[in-house]
């Protein structure tokens, strides 16, 4: 075995020659995110995250053999933006409703997300309909979650050797498709470690999901101490000395205000130096003055919606979204990939508790329209900042707005982001 | 049967049944041994396979943007309407099945479709209805197929002239016979010979490479899988001079001291085969194929056909190596040179139609007087396939060198506007760059060329590209899949008039991450149009876009979010009052 030295920017490291660079480098104390990247499989190249430059040359760095002298870029500008772009066009392509994932903690995107501090996605999201194939024996295979890595292709066989799993069809619509009679032959724990290689929530075996409780999970917690820096708040100048908040609750759960309210004591701090304007906690119904934050929940999924996050960004200095809803839409824009037709049938006239017959889809003036599909706030009014999760943590929302209040640097704790 | 087979197994079931049933796909997964999802899996990858029954008549119409500007959507509906089936529907009318493919290769004689692969060409609504109702009444296609040959519209003059000359069988071969191997590399090395399939790779060093490793076994593949929308030059290739590319395979072999040869051919081109399969016969004959060629001591090589099914992406060597493996045909990754890891993991070499057949040349005319041909860095001369708003669309053999006004003029151009340089992954120019000259040193071209006048909406090109980039990405690699999706939200904003000058920025921004982070070549060059048209025609986008500074204000289209919602409330209001 001959140990070599190389360079991962500018710093040299030494490896064995010929191994993995993901490997080298993880070795010499330098983490290059990956998902397709599994152990002893073959260089798989497919999902891009781990995009590093060799000599200059970009190149899916789990696909690099470390030799002497090469010249490795990690963690440049470029790199880590391109990285981060990977990651959010595997967000927008699926459908990724964390909260109701059965792998969210476990999740190794996810992971990536809180580790690129993703807060909202420049792409928009394409809410393609995807199926859900329980028809398998042991294993249940969501296609909104699949990132196409390849890896239980190549790693899921039965003991005779066959593939359970391969990709069929391409371009856009390429997926992972499943082979039933193979999958029946896989034993139980042959089927968990499809479920396990799974770097999303693809691959469920059925009746093991949901295995640990919150706070158990794998990613809950994240390298101690580790912060995810704030960036990208406007700097923001007034010269009110009492600050005012406004707050409003679009097509959203009200979970985000619960979550304010969880802010607790830190509400009697914050109420000697804010005020509140119009909000549901106040039950103010107009702006009565200009503001200087106002804080969203929720997308927007009828017309009432959209006039409201006008009025707001009419009327306050800084929008920010609180929570996934209002970021992209949430759990409510799982009715993306449906017709609004289907949508409306079924809640109205086909659904199990509508009449016999019903013909009517109620309708009024008074009753705000419903927009074709569920919009994130950012596709209505310029947004200028995203409290990611489901709701977001307290403390999170909590140092946004004293971030913004009174330009105090802050970061926020690794457990205190999520999107779950 | 070997899994190599697999591609040529697939189309016996594809040809005899209209389609490749459950049970066929059980039988072969068995002959295989492996599982069936395996098969499914390349079969789904082709579009010229069919999971589904077909009529007995499978009608693909190209739908590539010269196709589109010339009455593709005439030529579609007459279709529909003669036959009464849908485009890409499997009905289950016995008789006619229709499918929209990308680009066959007959750009100077659009619209054109492919019947049970023969090729239909010039179509229009009149001719469609005659054509389906002779089908109707027994007649066979191949009866009234149309010629796919594509006129050579210029050649230099005589002295300059490479590929479209007098050709002799066996003019080249002969010279094997007083020079070794080394002197026939030593001559391809002075030539600078370079690969003309669009990369322009050293031929000689591919060869060298390939020449120098130790793999007992050795390939020497011909790619004649051109699927870059506008070109049809290596069609031409095939059908004048197919004696001329398998000299240049020979000559290949020689050097390399490979004993097989593959010629993967595309499914458009299928009706060549039989002209192909004449040549090689022609060549066995002679002995230039076979044992011993042409007196030669241990000289064997013989020359197998492949035929494609239908995938842009297999026109990348490595994916069309894995295609002949008789997998999907998805790009390996950048880690070996096919010369050190190709066909079944042996040293192979891929090369296009028309660089074997200038190295044929080569040989018989010698290097020099190739270099005295052309510019300093490309020597000899380039096929072009033109296409377009052009009087005279056809092959144009061109010496390196000359410029975009000279060929213009050449083929008659009517007021050029927004040229595609070597098709869709290529680049596109406008009118300020006419002067350019095509060669190394300046604008470096592929094979296609594709004219557009004055009257084409440059949104409606580019659609046509991120649609076809969309359809035709192997769909293995993240940026490749789902960016040319993104891309194509970006083009329906444009359509929709709510474009900003933020979303052509973003387009610019995303495209450099796909440039960046693709897997292959197919990923990297998808974008690259839409990039350049951004700043090429900035006049054009200029009126296409609002103006927005950095705190842009998004125009929300509320009439088009609520179109939906009062459309079904007035028919349900409807159904209550009657």
């Amino acid at each position: 075995m001959e140990n070599i030295s190389f360079k991962i920017d500018g710093r040299v490291c030494s490896a064995e020659k010929g191994q993995n660079l993901i490997e080298a480098a993880k070795q010499n104390g330098i983490f290059i995110p990956t998902l397709c990247h599994f152990k002893h499989l073959n260089p798989l190249g497919t999902c891009r995250v781990c995009t590093v430059k060799n000599n200059g040359r970009t190149i899916a760095g789990c696909t690099v053999n470390v030799e002497e002298g090469i010249d490795i870029e990690v963690n440049t500008p470029e790199l880590l933006d391109a990285r981060k772009a990977i990651l959010e066009m595997m967000f927008v392509e699926g459908n990724h409703f964390c909260p109701s994932c059965e792998k969210s903690g476990d999740c190794q995107m996810q992971n990536l997300g809180y580790e690129t501090g993703i807060r909202f996605t420049r792409f928009p999201h394409l809410f393609v309909d995807r199926i859900v194939d329980a028809r398998p024996e042991r294993i249940v295979v969501n296609q909104n979650r699949c990132i196409k890595c390849k890896r239980c292709i190549e790693e899921v066989r039965t003991n005779d050797g066959h593939r359970v799993f391969n990709f069929t069809h391409r371009g856009n619509n390429t997926v992972v498709g499943i082979d039933y009679e193979q999958e029946a032959k896989l034993s139980e724990t042959q089927a968990e470690h499809a479920m396990h290689i799974c770097p999303t929530g693809s691959i469920l075996v059925k009746g093991k999901t949901f295995g640990k409780p919150f706070g158990d999970r794998q990613f809950d917690f994240g390298p101690e101490g580790k912060m995810i820096p704030l960036k990208e708040v406007k700097k923001h100048k007034t010269t009110n000395k009492k600050k005012r908040i406004a707050t409003t609750s679009l097509a959203g759960c009200f979970g985000c205000h619960m979550s304010m309210l969880d802010v607790d004591l830190g509400l009697l701090d914050l109420l000697e130096v804010v005020e509140f304007n119009k909000s549901p906690i106040t039950d103010i119904k107009t702006f009565t003055e200009r503001c200087d934050i106002g804080l969203i929940e929720g997308g927007c999924c009828n017309t009432h919606n959209i006039e409201v996050l006008r009025e707001f960004r009419k009327n306050c200095d800084i929008l920010v979204s609180v929570g996934e809803c209002a970021i992209w839409g949430g759990l409510p824009a799982i009715r993306n990939t449906v017709p609004l037709e289907d949508c409306l049938k079924e809640a109205y006239l086909n659904s199990m508790t509508s009449e016999k017959g019903e013909t009517i889809i109620p309708n009024h003036e008074d009753i705000p329209k419903i927009l074709n599909k569920v919009y994130s706030n950012r596709e209505v009014v310029e947004i200028d900042y995203h409290i990611p999760g489901c709701p977001p943590n307290a403390n999170h929302i909590w140092n946004v707005v004293k971030h913004i209040l009174f330009e105090e640097e802050y970061s926020i704790a690794y457990p205190e982001f999520k999107y779950d | 049967m070997k899994r190599t087979g697999l591609l040529s197994r697939l189309w016996e079931f594809q040809n005899n049944y209209g389609y490749i049933s459950e049970n066929a796909i059980t039988e072969i997964a068995q002959e295989l041994n492996v599982s069936k999802i395996e098969i499914e899996g390349v079969i789904s990858f082709y579009h010229f396979f069919h999971l589904k029954p077909t009529g007995k008549y499978i009608i693909y119409l190209n739908n590539s943007i010269i196709s589109e500007f010339k009455g593709f959507s005439k030529v579609k509906a007459a279709f529909e309407k003669e036959t009464g089936c849908t485009f890409g529907a499997y009905c289950k009318d016995p008789l006619f099945s229709l499918f929209e493919t990308s680009c066959i290769g007959l750009s100077d004689q659009e619209p054109a479709a492919l019947i049970n692969f023969k090729p239909f060409t010039d179509l229009t609504p009149d001719k469609v209805k005659l054509i389906i109702q002779q089908l109707k009444s027994g007649v066979y296609p191949e009866q009234i197929a149309n010629n796919p040959k594509s006129k050579i519209q210029y050649t230099p003059e005589e002295s300059k002239t490479v590929f479209f000359r007098k050709y002799l069988l066996g003019n080249s071969l002969k010279k094997l016979k007083t020079k070794n191997p080394e002197a026939i590399l030593k001559t391809i090395s002075n030539s600078e010979l370079e690969g003309h399939g669009g990369a322009f790779f050293p031929t000689a060093l591919k060869w060298k490479s390939c020449k120098e490793s130790s793999d007992n076994k050795k390939y020497v593949i011909c790619n004649a899988d051109e699927g870059e929308p506008g070109t049809f030059k290596d069609k031409a290739l095939l059908n004048n001079l197919p004696g001329l590319v398998i000299e240049g395979m020979i000559i290949a072999a020689y050097v390399t001291g490979a004993s097989n040869g593959f010629i993967y051919l595309r499914a458009e081109y299928k009706y060549l085969l039989k002209k192909l399969e004449n040549t090689l016969l022609e060549f066995k004959q002679k002995n230039y194929l076979g044992k011993n060629i042409n007196g030669i001591k241990n000289f064997n090589f013989k020359i197998k056909i492949i035929v494609g099914a239908g995938a842009y992406v297999c026109g990348a060597e490595t994916a069309l190596i894995e295609s002949m493996e008789g997998k999907r045909g998805e790009p390996r990754i950048r880690k070996y040179f096919p010369t050190d890891f190709g066909y079944l993991g042996k040293s192979t070499i891929v090369n296009n139609v028309e660089t074997f057949a200038k190295a044929a040349r080569i040989i018989e005319l010698g290097a020099k007087y190739i270099s005295s041909i052309g510019t300093k860095k490309s020597n000899g001369t380039k096929l072009l396939s033109i296409s377009g708003d052009v009087a005279k669309p056809g092959i144009y053999e061109i010496e390196w060198g000359i410029t975009i006004n000279e060929l213009l003029q050449l083929c008659q151009a009517t007021s050029p506007h927004f040229i595609q340089i070597s098709g869709p992954s290529g680049i596109c120019i406008n009118n300020t760059e006419f002067n350019r000259k095509i060669c190394k040193e300046d604008l470096i071209c592929g094979g296609s060329v594709m004219i557009f006048n004055n009257f084409r909406s440059i949104t409606r090109i580019i659609e046509n590209y991120v649609k076809f980039f969309k359809e035709e990405s192997c769909g293995t690699c993240t940026p490749c899949r789902a960016g040319n999706q993104i891309l194509h939200e970006k083009i329906k904003k444009i359509k929709r008039g709510i474009c900003t000058t933020k979303d052509l920025n973003e387009i610019k921004e995303w495209g450099k991450i796909m440039q960046l982070t693709s897997r292959c070549g197919l990923g990297q060059f998808a974008a690259n149009s839409f990039m350049m048209a951004i700043d090429k025609f900035e006049d054009y986008f200029n009126l296409k876009v609002a103006k927005c500074d950095d705190n842009c204000k998004i125009e929300f289209d509320m009439q088009s979010a609520v179109y939906d919602y009062d459309n079904l409330i007035k028919n349900t209001q409807f159904e209550l009052t009657e």
